[in-house]
């Protein structure tokens, strides 16, 4: 198992430093003039004042050099200044974001992923019964659905109908647990509908093939009730491939909510990218992009050690 | 047979009567078992013995009301221990399953589950239908395995499925089933998957364990099987099924010496036995069982049965109750039992038929030197280094699968490797092929060297060195017809200006030589049965008059009466087209039949060679006596030396040190076989033996204890 792990976290890293030179080679090639952005788009801008953030930026370096200090910067914690918003440092103000986004996920994952695993379940267990194919065209109808129009939906019923839920997911200091999830819930759930058809379709593939090998008719034969032949035996089997769709939606719900957030108006990372590209706010986008892939790689790496954990096989070797 | 009484007087623990399982193809309802009884009694170990899509499987577990969502019990009844089990819903099933009726299956990996312990999942059986609690499970299911003589019983109980051998597993498979003490033990096929010393150990254990009654308090036990040579070493009382119907039933001795059923006539018949001489051929059955769609309305057998009369054709023979516990399903028993019938099912002796091409063939052989196959240090290992297991300085440890092996194989003989899993027989003979590339050593063909690897070798020297597979089903390409697949060497390694229609020509005489129908050129192989594709591959590897062929367990996955009629043809082929055999079996019968000349393989050396007598007989290398003496016979009144291999087979990463089998060896010495390598001795004859233990001595311990009468 030393070797299996050993292998993922060394791809983790090189992973991490591709992106970085991508990242950074990428934002650089951004048309536009690096100082003219980093004053916020100022256009008027003495000779003097150009040399002293042309120093400060260090654009006089070579360009690796510079992409050494830009690395040697991020790694020690400083992310730069925005080049909005009077010159705020990156850092805080990603993470209050990436905090934001967590929640989101947090609610999300928490409500798609035992939703999704029983409807799997229950989809192969009547495998091929009107059951299974309404479970099927549902999971697989809501998927199709773009985003916007599940949220606009779902705010038009709870919201302006039935005024339960707020309309927007505003976050305001102070806030309990209670009034984080009444602006949670509504994009919680558009975010599940995404998932929920490619975890429970995973799941339903995974039981059925389960359920064809020679063990479940041991444990059958034992005599054991339905209940624990499903979920000690084959659910356990079954979910190992499931573990890896949902670290790839980790990657998602951390980088990829852009539409429900702007829909909401939630504060959150993916909002954030999208207005900072538009901005050409490069230390944020920098940073922001760094931290998905960050995200994805850690998900991923944590599916694998789970998968190894899970497998026997693979931990005792 | 010692029996202290007699089970028939006992209540059985089940009984099938008339029972009739059908089975849906599409939308319609087709007969699978019909009109099948069967009684088992307690401590009766009863044997059901058929070939493939005979229903035997789908009969044991029908028994265990056990059946897969497109079967149904049609009709007849099953009762047992007084209870009427077709009345039982699924929960009440539910509390037989697993307490009262238990399965010990073939595949044993693949019936445990891999996420959970070994002690999990023996104690989770003990707690649904006894009152322990985990701990007490947990400890109970350890002394279980102590009793299926397992060594250090509470790590195994630790361990996780794909951590044990194939023979531990089944022993905990064996442990399971049993500890619940259930009335009835249904065993399907245990032991096929196992090596043959192994499955010796596991059929002694299982014998032991359901004679007990301290375990298996007066169990009855169904053995399921196609080998007739475990059913007679095991069982008490055996039923033979042809096309899902009772054929015959007797005690064991009764059935094995006086069969009362063509069918049953036929099948001891065309067991491989050795035989004197070249041209003696093994009985066969014509013809093919019949599909479910086809069986025939009157006597299901009669359509390949020697003795058939209209009458046979015409009506269904009732299963008859000749005596007790005795059934016979034909219409001519008692001609057979008098001896007035003659089946004319022994061995027969034909006399040689030279072809014109044949003759060139040898000629050309003859005209090279005699040895066809010389093979001088042969190494194969298996494993690579990877980075990190430099970085983490581990110790290089390949899988030495072959390791300077020698062998050589004359004209026109049949050289048999013998060695179960591990030897490296396998490995030998992809690497002689050139299908593995050897690490190290020499071949030679007719006298010529050839190189180890597989680009590197001529055309001449492909056409000349072929071979048949072990499973049929995958070495046939299934999208190419049979024609194409036999004209693909003739055309690639034949003469090369071939015309089309000398092709065909070809084809066909390649299909009439196998004794297929011209007409299956055309066909693909998901027409064909196991048998016909493993005569189709024989065909193509025949096709370019090769010198050398070797064939890896030809007949292994075959049933007991198309392996009689692959043999046969082996033999015949062999004549007819003057070739040499390099031919790899576990099966010792199948060995003596065809091979003049034996080399027995353990853990990638050859331990000992020489004739076929010789090697069987003494004085023999430790392992080959181990290896004749675990070969189940089909007499139930012969039961060979008890000689047994304790331990599992060494991984080939950890080869033991001096001799490769003083791990397991029965008459080790002492300190020397650990730690020098056994030397060459000479038995005489050129029979050569690999041990440290002199050859009069070897032979004089060795004739002490012959096989003897039960």
């Amino acid at each position: 198992m030393i070797t299996y792990l050993a292998r993922r976290f060394l791809l983790l890293v090189f992973t991490l430093l591709i992106t970085s030179i991508l990242i950074f080679t990428l934002t650089w090639l951004i048309p536009g003039d690096i100082v003219v952005l980093s004053q916020g788009g100022a256009r008027d801008l003495s000779e003097q004042a150009r040399a002293a953030i042309r120093e400060d930026l260090g654009l006089d370096d070579s360009v690796p050099q510079q992409y050494l200090n830009w690395l040697g910067s991020f790694l020690r914690g400083d992310w730069g200044e925005s080049f909005n918003r009077g010159s705020a440092p990156v850092r805080p103000l990603v993470l209050e974001k990436l905090g934001n986004t967590l929640r989101l996920a947090a609610l999300t994952l928490a409500i798609s992923i035992p939703l999704s695993i029983l409807l799997g379940v229950i989809a192969a267990l009547r495998e091929n019964t009107w059951i299974d194919s309404l479970i099927s065209v549902f999971s697989l109808a809501v998927v199709g659905l773009p985003e916007f129009v599940t949220s606009l939906v779902l705010i038009n019923v709870f919201a302006h109908q039935l005024d339960w839920l707020p309309a927007t997911s505003r976050v305001q200091d102070g806030y309990t647990l209670g009034d984080w999830l009444r602006i949670l819930i509504l994009p919680a759930v558009t975010a599940t509908f995404v998932l929920l058809g490619y975890v429970s379709r995973m799941t339903r593939a995974g039981v059925i093939d389960e359920l064809k090998k020679p063990y479940v008719r041991t444990v059958t034969l034992k005599g054991l009730p339905r209940r624990q032949i499903v979920f000690k035996h084959v659910l356990r089997n079954a979910l190992l491939p499931t573990i890896t769709v949902i670290a790839i939606s980790i990657g998602w719900l951390i980088g990829g909510l852009v539409v429900i957030e702007q829909v909401f108006n939630y504060p959150g990372l993916g909002r954030e990218l999208f207005d900072s590209i538009e901005a050409k706010n490069i230390p944020i986008v920098q940073s922001i992009v760094m931290i998905i892939v960050l995200a994805f790689s850690l998900a991923n790496l944590g599916a694998d050690l789970l998968y190894a954990l899970l497998n026997p096989r693979i931990r005792l070797g | 047979m010692n029996q202290a009484h007699d089970p028939l007087l006992t209540t059985p623990v089940i009984r099938a009567d008339d029972l009739c399982i059908d089975y849906r193809l599409g939308k319609t309802w087709l007969n699978a078992v019909r009109e099948v009884s069967l009684a088992i009694h307690p401590m009766q170990i009863h044997g059901l013995v058929g070939e493939s899509g005979s229903g035997k499987s789908t009969l044991a577990l029908a028994l265990m009301r056990y059946m897969s969502s497109n079967a149904r019990i049609s009709s007849g009844t099953l009762t047992f221990e007084g209870v009427d089990l077709l009345s039982y819903s699924e929960a009440q099933m539910r509390s037989i399953w697993g307490h009262r009726i238990a399965l010990v299956p073939q595949d044993a990996l693949a019936s445990l589950n891999p996420s959970y312990t070994v002690g999990n999942q023996m104690g989770e059986l003990l707690q649904r239908h006894t009152d322990r609690s985990p701990a007490q499970a947990q400890a109970y299911a350890v002394e279980m395995l102590r009793q299926v003589k397992i060594a250090d019983p509470e790590l195994v109980a630790r361990r996780y499925p794909h951590q044990l051998s194939g023979g531990m597993m089944q022993r905990v498979m064996i442990a399971m089933a049993l500890s619940t003490q259930p009335r009835l033990l249904i065993l399907d096929e245990p032991t096929t998957a196992l090596d043959v010393t192994t499955q010796a150990v596991i059929l002694d254990l299982f014998r032991e364990l359901v004679r007990d009654p301290s375990i298996t308090a007066g169990a009855g036990a169904l053995y399921v099987s196609h080998d007739l040579g475990t059913v007679a070493q095991l069982c008490d009382h055996v039923t033979v099924l042809y096309a899902g119907e009772v054929m015959e039933s007797a005690p064991v001795a009764d059935l094995y010496v006086r069969p009362l059923h063509p069918y049953t006539v036929g099948l001891l018949a065309s067991l491989p036995r050795p035989i004197e001489g070249q041209e003696t051929r093994l009985s066969t059955i014509e013809g093919v069982a019949p599909s479910l769609a086809d069986r025939p309305h009157a006597c299901v057998f009669s359509t390949r049965c020697p003795a058939a009369l209209d009458l046979c054709r015409a009506e269904k023979p009732p299963l008859e109750n000749i005596s007790a516990g005795r059934m016979v399903r034909c219409w001519r028993w008692r001609e057979i039992e008098s001896g007035e019938l003659s089946l004319g099912l022994s061995p027969v002796t034909r006399s040689p038929q030279p072809i014109a091409e044949a003759q060139a063939a040898t000629d050309e052989i003859t005209a090279h030197p005699t040895r066809v196959l010389n093979v001088r240090g042969i190494t194969k290992h298996f494993g690579q280094r990877t980075w990190i297991d430099r970085a983490l300085r581990r110790k290089f440890r390949p899988i030495r699968a072959v390791d300077d092996v020698d062998l050589s194989v004359n004209v026109q003989s049949t050289l048999g490797v013998v060695g179960e899993s591990g030897s490296g027989k396998t490995t030998l003979a992809r690497c002689i092929v050139a299908l593995e590339t050897a690490d190290k050593g020499e071949i030679e063909l007719c006298g010529i060297d050839i190189s180890r690897d597989l680009s590197q070798r001529p055309r001449d020297v492909l056409r000349n060195l072929r071979m048949v597979f072990q499973n049929p089903e995958s070495a046939l390409n299934p999208y190419h017809t049979i024609g194409q697949a036999l004209k693909r060497p003739l055309r690639l390694l034949g003469q090369r200006d071939g015309r089309a229609l000398e092709l065909d020509q070809r084809v066909a005489e390649l299909l009439e030589s196998v004794r297929l129908p011209t007409e299956y050129a055309g066909r693909y192989p998901g027409e064909l049965s196991g048998g016909e594709k493993q005569r189709v591959a024989i065909a193509r590897a025949f096709a370019a008059q090769p010198a050398l062929i070797v064939a890896d367990e030809p007949t292994s996955s075959l049933d007991v009466s198309v392996q009689a009629v692959v043999l046969n043809l082996l033999k015949d082929l062999r004549r007819t087209n003057g070739v040499s055999y390099v031919l790899i079996s576990h099966d010792l019968d199948v060995i003596s039949y065809l091979a003049d000349w034996i080399v027995v393989m353990y853990l990638g050396q050859i331990v000992e060679q020489g004739t076929t007598q010789d090697v069987y007989g003494a004085p023999s290398h430790p392992y080959t006596e181990a290896l004749v003496s675990a070969h189940p016979v089909a007499d139930p009144q012969v039961r060979g030396k008890p000689i047994r291999l304790d331990g599992e087979v060494p991984s080939a990463r950890d080869l033991p040190t001096g001799c490769r089998f003083h791990t397991r060896c029965p008459r080790k010495i002492g300190p020397i076989c650990q730690q020098q390598e056994p030397p060459w001795q000479d038995a005489g004859n050129r029979h050569f033996i690999r041990c440290h233990i002199p050859i009069d001595e070897l032979a004089a311990l060795q004739t002490d204890g012959e096989a003897h009468k039960a």
